[in-house]
């Protein structure tokens, strides 16, 4: 008999006020531009400023995130048997400078710290140094569906028992050469762009981003659980006339009906090349399914699904969809079961599904 | 109850050969890979030995039958090995029931991005690159040119234990029935960044690495790509697959002790075997050959030998370190030495711990030196990686 899987706690660093959980993206910091960065955290409250100085940026998101949803769901670090870990590119700030300095140095001079903190595992190991976390500790690196297989191998492990508790993350860092190079193949929007027009741009490319999000995953409901994470899947590839016939077979292996959504969480990120992928959800069975948005909030990057995984679980737990992710003005009370699904440029599409516990 | 998980091919190119074939040929023969670098310019050619795989990219871009100058050389020995693995499965329609392609990767398109930092600018011509620099593009890459569509398809980038892990995961999927099938393992290119990353870290031998040796100066980097496929029970049947060997056990585990350096005792290590030995329903006694981690740097091997102690006590099993004929190839280590267990079960053979003579003076371990005959049922496989990473596989003859 396989367990059921529940999220038991969150933490967020991103480019909204998400790391304070006392407010629910009541007060939206809006931008203007074509990249954001997070809104840092006060860092010194969860590290040491010795320790913070060497730090990557990406290690000190995690370990706020990871320090929030722990300390949210009481655990003691003990009692985390393992830590899976999500990433587009990992500390790539430190990979950039790395090389950079192979290049301007002409291979001399060069110092490991920054080269280790290029390993993509860094945050993972870095976490599991933190807590003495013995446990599994494994690190996916799939582009945009990096969460989603940590999240699978988590629930692997929880539905066979293998673990009891699971720390999950994701994280990505924006840094100069990246941003510069995306630029440079349009992935990246040319025109600034308003927080709220984003995903009425008409324009090609995203507005690039960072953030941080983990949660704990346990196959025990305890009273302050977000939800049941029923499903996952990915593939990485979909032709657009697919996605529909692919949620409703998703659907159907998790026993459910179309009908049972309550609410469509969409990864739409304003770049008028691929969002045709969800609008393909406003004709068909989808038509009149109530949808909500999140990357004008939160920015794109490779693990940006993290903010739309976290923001399910909010709205599940709190009861309230805010108005914030809406598109149109019809209200949504108390949605019980939720679907995300997201892709990136037509590659490695996921679908999460969500129900309130 | 859980299910076997069935080995029915495997694909590998390393700087001992081309195909399965070449490199069983260089472990029976001691025809060592590693030599001075050839195909990276680097100011540290005098002072490195790595294990380079002998095509160039023109090479294998022909070999693949694609456009100059699209691909890193990631992609590019990672797709080879991964077609290898799948016609020797005798796999024609990828697509036909569920496919998995789980790739461990750590520098994913890096060759490429050191290469072209500052010209990305100047020069639309090499743009492709850019996106290539994602250890998820390379994977992507590869299972595009393996035809897989609608997949699962995802990478794993925990270091040095990286294709052991993505091994570790297709053979849970299989076993959870999320799965019909997988092709498992890793790839890594030989880079600058590598080069000056291990450099960095002193931990480079200047010449043929000596792993378990009491006068061992560190590594050789390698380069390699190996895959495994894996089956069902139900696929095997179905099919009248002919299998390779199984995969019995697995098991990861933290050492939490360092970010690079491996703890004195070996924790983690033994917490990776125990779970392993654990997960197959086998007791330390019943390993017939052990293929280590042994890097050849000083901290690993005594970590790693001391970890071997502590789970085999006075009864360790025959042991060798094959890294010193292909070198450390990082990222793909795991799925390499996968193959080497897998043939060494086919064959009967334990390959040879070249360039070992003197046993370390901490311990009495002594590697075995020469290939030796003797009937193999079951072969534990250790890779260890930065961030504290210890994975262990255990494969076996029978289910």
């Amino acid at each position: 008999m396989k367990k059921p899987v529940y999220i038991q706690s969150v933490g967020s660093v991103s480019a909204q006020k998400t790391f304070d959980s006392s407010s629910f993206l009541e007060d939206i910091i809006t931008y203007n531009d074509t990249t954001v960065r997070v809104i840092d955290p006060n860092y010194k409250e969860y590290i040491p400023p010795a320790a913070a100085r060497r730090m990557a940026k990406g290690i000190k998101m995690s370990t706020v995130s990871a320090k929030n949803a722990l300390t949210e769901a009481d655990l003691e670090e003990r009692e985390v048997d393992a830590i899976i870990v999500g990433t587009g590119l990992g500390c790539i700030g430190d990979s950039e400078k790395f090389v950079k300095d192979i290049i301007d140095n002409d291979e001399q001079f060069l110092t490991p710290t920054r080269f280790i903190q290029s390993s993509h595992n860094t945050v993972a190991g870095q976490i599991a140094l933190g807590m003495g976390c013995k446990g599994h500790n494994f690190t996916y690196v799939h582009s945009s569906i990096s969460l989603e297989s940590s999240l699978l191998d988590a629930k692997l492990q929880l539905e066979e028992d293998e673990a009891q508790t699971i720390l999950v993350g994701a994280v990505d860092e924006l840094v100069d050469h990246h941003v510069n190079t995306h630029h440079l193949i349009g992935h990246i929007k040319k025109e600034p762009t308003e927080t709220f027009n984003v995903l009425k741009s008409q324009t090609k490319g995203a507005i690039f981003s960072e953030g941080a999000h983990f949660f704990v995953l346990s196959n025990k409901k305890k009273a302050g659980s977000y939800a049941e994470l029923l499903g996952i899947k990915t593939f990485n590839t979909l032709q657009i006339e697919e996605v529909e016939n692919e949620i409703l077979q998703f659907l159907n292996e998790n026993i459910l009906d179309p009908e049972e959504i309550d609410l469509l969480l969409l990864g739409n990120n304003g770049d008028v090349e691929f969002d045709t992928y969800y609008q393909t959800l406003n004709e068909g069975t989808f038509v009149s399914h109530s949808k909500a948005y999140f990357k004008h909030l939160s920015g794109e990057y490779d693990t940006a699904n993290g903010f739309g995984f976290w923001l399910a679980n909010k709205i599940l737990k709190e009861g309230v969809v805010p108005s914030a992710v809406l598109r149109d003005n019809h209200e949504i009370t108390s949605p019980k079961t939720i679907l995300i699904y997201n892709q990136y440029r037509g590659e490695n599409h996921s679908l999460l599904l969500l129900r309130k516990c | 109850m859980g299910r076997g998980v069935a080995i029915t091919g495997m694909g590998i190119i390393s700087a001992i050969g081309n195909n399965v074939q070449e490199n069983l040929r260089s472990l029976t023969s001691n025809k060592i890979g590693i030599s001075k670098i050839t195909q990276i310019k680097t100011i540290h050619e005098d002072e490195i030995m790595v294990g380079e795989i002998e095509d160039t990219n023109p090479v294998l871009e022909k070999k693949l039958g694609i456009e100059a100058n699209q691909w890193s050389r990631t992609v590019l020995i990672g797709s080879i090995a991964a077609k290898e693995a799948l016609e020797s499965a005798e796999i024609t329609d990828i697509n036909e029931v569920s496919t998995g392609f789980i790739s461990g990767t750590t520098v994913g398109g890096m060759d490429k991005s050191e290469q072209y930092f500052y010209d990305y600018e100047k020069n639309p011509g090499i743009r492709q690159h850019i996106t290539g620099l994602h250890a998820g593009d390379s994977t992507n890459k590869i299972a595009k040119y393996l035809g897989l569509e609608k997949g699962f398809v995802t990478t794993i980038s925990t270091a040095c234990s990286s294709a052991a892990n993505a091994i570790m995961l297709g053979a849970r999927m299989i076993k959870s029935g999320q799965l019909d099938r997988v092709i498992v393992g890793g790839t890594d290119s030989l880079s600058k960044f590598t080069i000056n990353g291990f450099k960095t870290l002193m931990i480079l031998s200047d010449t043929y690495s000596t792993p378990f040796d009491d006068n061992r100066k560190g590594l050789n980097l390698g380069e390699a790509a190996a895959y495994l496929v894996l089956e069902s029970d139900a696929m095997v049947q179905k099919k009248q697959k002919k299998v390779l060997g199984y995969v019995k056990g697995y098991g990861n585990a933290n050492d939490a002790y360092h970010q690079t350096a491996s703890s004195e005792n070996g924790d983690g290590a033994v917490l990776a075997m125990q779970k392993a030995l654990k997960v197959a329903g086998l007791l330390p006694e019943s390993i017939d050959y052990l293929n280590a981690h042994g890097t050849a740097t000083p901290n690993n091997d005594l970590s790693e030998g001391r970890a071997l102690l502590r789970i085999f006590k006075d009864g360790v099993p025959e042991f060798s370190s094959t890294k010193s004929f292909t070198g450390h190839t990082l990222a793909a280590a795991g799925g390499v030495e996968a193959v080497y267990s897998v043939l060494a079960l086919q064959n009967n053979l334990i390959f040879p711990n070249l360039n070992f003579q003197t046993p370390m003076k901490e311990f009495d371990l002594t590697p075995i030196t020469e290939t030796k005959e003797k009937p193999l049922q079951t072969v534990l496989s250790n890779s260890f990686g930065f961030g504290g990473n210890c994975s262990t596989l255990i494969f076996s003859k029978e289910a």
